[in-house]
């Protein structure tokens, strides 16, 4: 949706937003994270996870070829494992990625918008934008504007954020915040809003390029932030917890938190994702110590 | 939708089908050769049974302490008793998951609880008061701070093991030696300590653990030691206080509670509603300093309301021993009964009553998660101490209205405080009747940290430099 | 001796800021111990007591909300007055006691110099931060109690007044005292010294009568904090008033020996610890 807001109404907004106390979310975190999810809930939450991911690839020497591998084990993963929800690539890579994934119903994602840094001019980061759009990507992850935001320019921001949703067309829009580099609760929390206010459908934690990238805690203060969001305009938007979630235990402690503090309605691919990439086997390796009862090992997953 | 398969802690203690009274480093029936027995409240069946003690035990243990004190444990340098806590410390610590284990099933918390609180805070009171017993002279409290003698202490059943720890533990390191009483629902791991004492080596008649009820306790009470230490009802308190009075019998009390949690309408919100959860369904709600009267600024009322209620929605109830159970068994028929008194009175007087539609066992002593609204200062469960998982919400307009209903109580142990404003945080707790004012937080305990009440809810500190005062003589 | 007719002094008591007769209308007479006949006191009623610990009440918030150096400077002030009025209290405790008396108005006045320096630092020196496990900022402070009875010594009507008193009002508790029976009058005296002292009416007031017949009133009243029993010397009667008082779980010092005047401070006054988050607003990772 397109935002209803002026950017002046929405910085308002987002200032008054009362603050977060980051002990309390964190020990809010930490004891969600102490759930026990053991044999068919186990089962069930590895599938569920599997085809919540955005199996990403974002490296400088990433070509046509590994893209296509990394297509092709998105689309089957493992024996009769489920598919992964998209393949995420830079711009460049969204075309063979879209050929690759044809009618498999993985989605298409590209980042965008000057990805990682974003510090590139508005014009450079929209037309990045229309040409992934353009080369085939169904949703496009794209970065804000931290060094706007954290120098107290919350208009450009949000500009910025409804600029490159209006270049999305009909794909979907993740709104990076990159909150390594927000830093504080605060700052997150102010972050999901604007990005909400502004037309995000998504929001997403991390590029994965900097020291901090998801954590539970600010993955949870995420979900309260769309939770809240839908309770106040009936708009619902996804959560994309990114960066530095690689096993299976990792993966589920986020699945409870959707399950506890955001409930059923989110608990689908099209409203939470994982931006992951290594976190696909070990799932997948979990995948059959539960169905043989054995403890596997990478060589029974394929690399990519 | 996501379902959580059960998932049930796996240790299992051994746990005897008969336990003795423990005096002088032994197990031993009680003289009268009385027993009671011990019930699993989650699902009412009988663990084992225990020696009952009566007076006899009682002059028994006491006597055994004395002698302890004076041959033994009183002439012992700080240093080699700090040891001894050190170890008992250490023993805990290696053992915890049976105690975690035993204290789920026989007090119907859950084992999360007491795997993550209980048994390791247990352990940091023995670890942290260990430190102490040779330094006892840098404590602030006089040049050559004596031990009182020979210390009878009576616990309640909502932490039995951390109650325990949190009376014997700094009565050993100021050098007394104890007579305990744990409760008559949840001996346990009071007689497991027992044993842990004496694989300890701590040297007999130290610590002697007499298990009983009421009688058991007014025979402590007016047995010939130094001081009591009790932790348990107002009424249970004011009955040792009358008994003691006019005696050389120095006392502490730690008794009930019906504490404030004020959120002010610019809480850090979703912190608040957690802190809410906490401070009332926590341990079941049997929780002296629970935060049972949620008073919240009328403006935010409906919104901290609706999320309240959705958080509370997502409690889990049932299996104590299920590690992904947040509300465990309500401890006794008898507390359920007075629960549900309560709650009815609660109703009867025009409050409003919501509970999350949850599943409850069949057998056992269940109480669903409660939030009363519409509550008045005037009615029952405003007033009066449930000690239960019932949470009564009163509104309040202004800051000085919020004080004026906070402290509008015979009891004044905890408090708490949420609001993002600094200023506001100091200034109400500064006004705040109670022992303990917990600002952004809730339900936080600490060995370095003193807890105890003011007014009905007794006097003395436990915990921290302050709660050695309760076993020196300065 | 000249001719003149002396002006006799009428010793009422001290409620409120104000020196009211008893309201029951009854005095007692006041002697030597040798049985001369000194004055009339008023003899205090349980109404009395009952105004005395409303008055109590309504002064110990703002007094205990005053900062501690106020209160200390408030303190020395009463001692200033004293000491200007040694000669007075000199003569009235000789005619008391029947001994020379110099002496115990001068160390009174000290006592009150002591504990005027202590308003603002036991605080510093019972209470503190502690170092708990986990990322929370916890500090200890004493508070007072609120409302706390004393019974006066009976022996010694000034010193021991003021070793009682003193501590009491030091931590910001308001007193509701019952001078010593035999020998009220430098206690009433006194209270001239304290209301000369810019000490708000109420934070002390002042009763003289019957302790057998006042005190078992103030041991049941419910808006009582704490009770000093250090001059009740009928040891059946000092048991009864304690298990009154604990009928409300009040603060007990039971007769005998008084301690260090850290002591009694302590006495008066109970912890309470803050609990505060100390985390680090961080999503950057370990905040703490």
């Amino acid at each position: 949706m397109g935002s209803i807001l002026s950017g002046a109404e929405a910085a308002s907004l987002v200032r008054s937003l009362p603050g977060v106390d980051a002990v309390g979310l964190e020990a809010r975190a930490a004891g969600l994270g102490t759930r026990s999810v053991k044999k068919a809930s186990k089962a069930a939450a590895i599938d569920m996870a599997i085809g919540m991911i955005d199996l990403t690839t974002l490296e400088g020497a990433d070509t046509p070829g590994k893209v296509r591998a990394l297509c092709a084990k998105a689309v089957r993963p493992d024996g009769d494992a489920p598919p992964v929800a998209a393949v995420c690539v830079y711009p460049s890579m969204a075309a063979v990625a879209a050929e690759a994934l044809k009618g498999s119903g993985v989605n298409v994602a590209s980042v965008a918008t000057g990805f990682p840094a974003g510090q590139v001019p508005l014009e450079v980061r929209l037309a990045d934008t229309e040409s992934a759009v353009r080369s085939g990507a169904d949703e496009i992850d794209m970065v804000i504007n931290r060094g706007a935001f954290l120098s107290g320019d919350l208009e450009r921001v949000f500009g910025e954020i409804k600029a490159v949703k209006a270049a999305c067309g009909d794909a979907r829009l993740k709104v990076i915040l990159e909150t390594g580099e927000l830093v504080t609760y605060d700052n997150v929390r102010r972050a999901s809003f604007l990005a909400m206010y502004a037309g995000a459908d998504f929001i997403k934690t991390s590029t994965g390029k900097v020291g901090v990238n998801a954590t539970l805690p600010v993955t949870l203060l995420m979900m309260q932030a769309v939770r809240d969001f839908r309770r106040e305009t009936g708009v619902q938007v996804g959560v994309k917890p990114a960066g530095g979630i690689r096993n299976t235990k990792d993966a589920i402690k986020y699945l409870v938190c959707v399950n506890e503090v955001l409930g059923e309605n989110w608990l689908s691919p099209h409203w939470f994702r994982f931006g992951a990439s290594s976190l696909l086997n070990d799932l997948l390796m979990q995948r059959q110590k539960l169905k043989t009862g054995n403890y596997s090992g990478p060589n029974y997953v394929t690399v990519d | 939708m996501f379902e959580y398969a059960p998932a049930p802690e796996s240790v299992r203690p051994e746990i005897r089908e008969h336990y003795g009274l423990f005096i002088d480093g032994k197990f031993a029936d009680a003289e009268d050769g009385a027993t009671f027995k011990s019930v699993n409240p989650s699902n009412e069946e009988v663990l084992f049974t225990v020696a009952e003690a009566g007076e006899a035990d009682v002059e028994t243990a006491v006597a055994a302490a004395r002698r302890a004190h004076e041959t033994v444990w009183g002439p012992m340098s700080g240093t080699e008793r700090g040891k001894y806590l050190f170890r008992i410390a250490r023993l805990l610590q290696e053992r915890a998951r049976e105690f975690a284990v035993a204290e789920s099933i026989d007090n119907g918390k859950p084992i999360k609880e007491t795997r993550d609180f209980d048994v390791p805070t247990a352990a940091q009171h023995f670890f942290y008061h260990a430190g102490w017993a040779d330094k006892l002279e840098y404590a602030g409290l006089g040049a050559d701070p004596r031990p009182l003698g020979v210390i009878g202490q009576v616990i309640p059943w909502n932490f039995p093991l951390l109650m325990l720890a949190w009376k014997i533990a700094p009565a050993l390191a100021c050098g007394n030696t104890v007579v305990l009483k744990p409760a008559e629902t949840t001996p346990l791991t009071a007689l497991m300590f027992a044993e842990l004492c004496a694989e300890a080596d701590l040297p007999p008649g130290v610590v002697n653990i007499l298990p009983g009820a009421g009688a058991t306790g007014a025979a402590l009470v007016d047995s010939p030691v130094d001081k009591v230490a009790f932790t348990g009802s107002t009424a249970v308190g004011r009955a040792i206080a009358k008994a003691v009075a006019g005696s050389k019998k120095k006392l502490t009390l730690e008794l009930g509670g019906k504490a404030a949690n004020i959120v002010y309408d610019d809480a850090p919100i979703d912190q608040a509603v957690e802190g809410i959860v906490n401070g009332i369904f926590f341990n079941q709600g049997h929780v002296c300093c629970a935060g049972s009267r949620l008073l919240v600024q009328e403006s935010i009322a409906e919104d901290v309301l609706e999320r309240l209620k959705d958080r509370v929605a997502t409690l889990r109830v049932g299996d104590p021993l299920d590690k992904n159970t947040d509300v465990g068994a309500v401890n006794s028929a008898e507390q359920l009964e007075r629960i549900k008194s309560l709650t009815e009175a609660g109703s009867d007087e025009g409050a409003e009553s919501w509970q999350p539609a949850c599943e409850l066992p069949e057998r056992g002593f269940w109480f669903r998660p409660t939030v009363f609204t519409g509550v008045q200062q005037s009615m029952r469960i405003a007033r009066e101490e449930i000690f239960g998982p019932v949470l009564s919400v009163l509104t309040f307009r202004t800051p000085d209205e919020a004080i004026a209903k906070a402290n509008n109580t015979p009891y004044g142990l905890s408090a708490g405080v949420w609001t993002e404003q600094g200023s506001k945080i100091l200034w109400t707790a500064e006004r705040l009747r109670a022992g303990v004012v917990w600002a952004n937080t809730f339900n936080q305990f600490d060995a370095a940290s003193p807890f105890g009440g003011l007014k009905e809810s007794g006097y003395g500190r436990e915990g921290g430099r302050q709660g050695l005062e309760a076993y020196l003589d300065v | 001796m000249s001719d003149r007719l002396r002006v006799k002094k009428t010793y009422k008591l001290y409620v409120g800021g104000k020196f009211p007769r008893s309201e029951s209308g009854r005095s007692y007479a006041v002697t030597t111990p040798d049985g001369t006949e000194l004055a009339n006191a008023a003899l205090a009623s349980r109404k009395d007591a009952r105004d005395a610990v409303g008055a109590a009440r309504k002064a110990q918030g703002p007094w205990a909300g005053q900062t501690a150096y106020l209160r200390g400077q408030i303190l020395y002030r009463a001692a200033e007055m004293l000491e200007g009025r040694a000669g007075q209290f000199a003569e009235e405790l000789e005619a008391a006691t029947g001994e020379p008396s110099r002496d115990a108005v001068e160390r009174a006045v000290d006592r009150l110099v002591h504990y005027a320096g202590w308003t603002d630092k036991f605080a510093s020196v019972l209470g503190g931060a502690n170092p708990v496990a986990g990322p929370f900022f916890n500090h200890t402070k004493p508070e007072p109690l609120g409302v706390v009875a004393v019974v006066a010594p009976q022996d010694d009507p000034l010193l021991g007044l003021i070793d009682a008193l003193a501590p009491v009002i030091a931590t910001g508790n308001a007193a509701v005292v019952i001078a010593s029976e035999s020998k009220p009058l430098p206690a009433l005296s006194f209270a001239e010294v304290l209301a000369t002292s810019d000490l708000p009416g109420g934070v002390v007031n002042l009763l003289s009568g019957k302790v057998a017949e006042i005190a078992p009133w103030l041991a049941s009243h419910g808006d009582v904090n704490g009770l000093d029993l250090g001059g009740v010397e009928d040891a059946a009667l000092a048991a009864e008033l304690e298990a009154s008082a604990a009928e409300t779980l009040k603060v007990v010092r039971r007769p005998g020996r008084a301690g260090a005047s850290l002591d009694l401070v302590r006495q008066w006054t109970e912890y309470k610890t803050v609990w505060h988050p100390a985390g680090m607003a961080s999503a950057a990772g370990g905040g703490y």
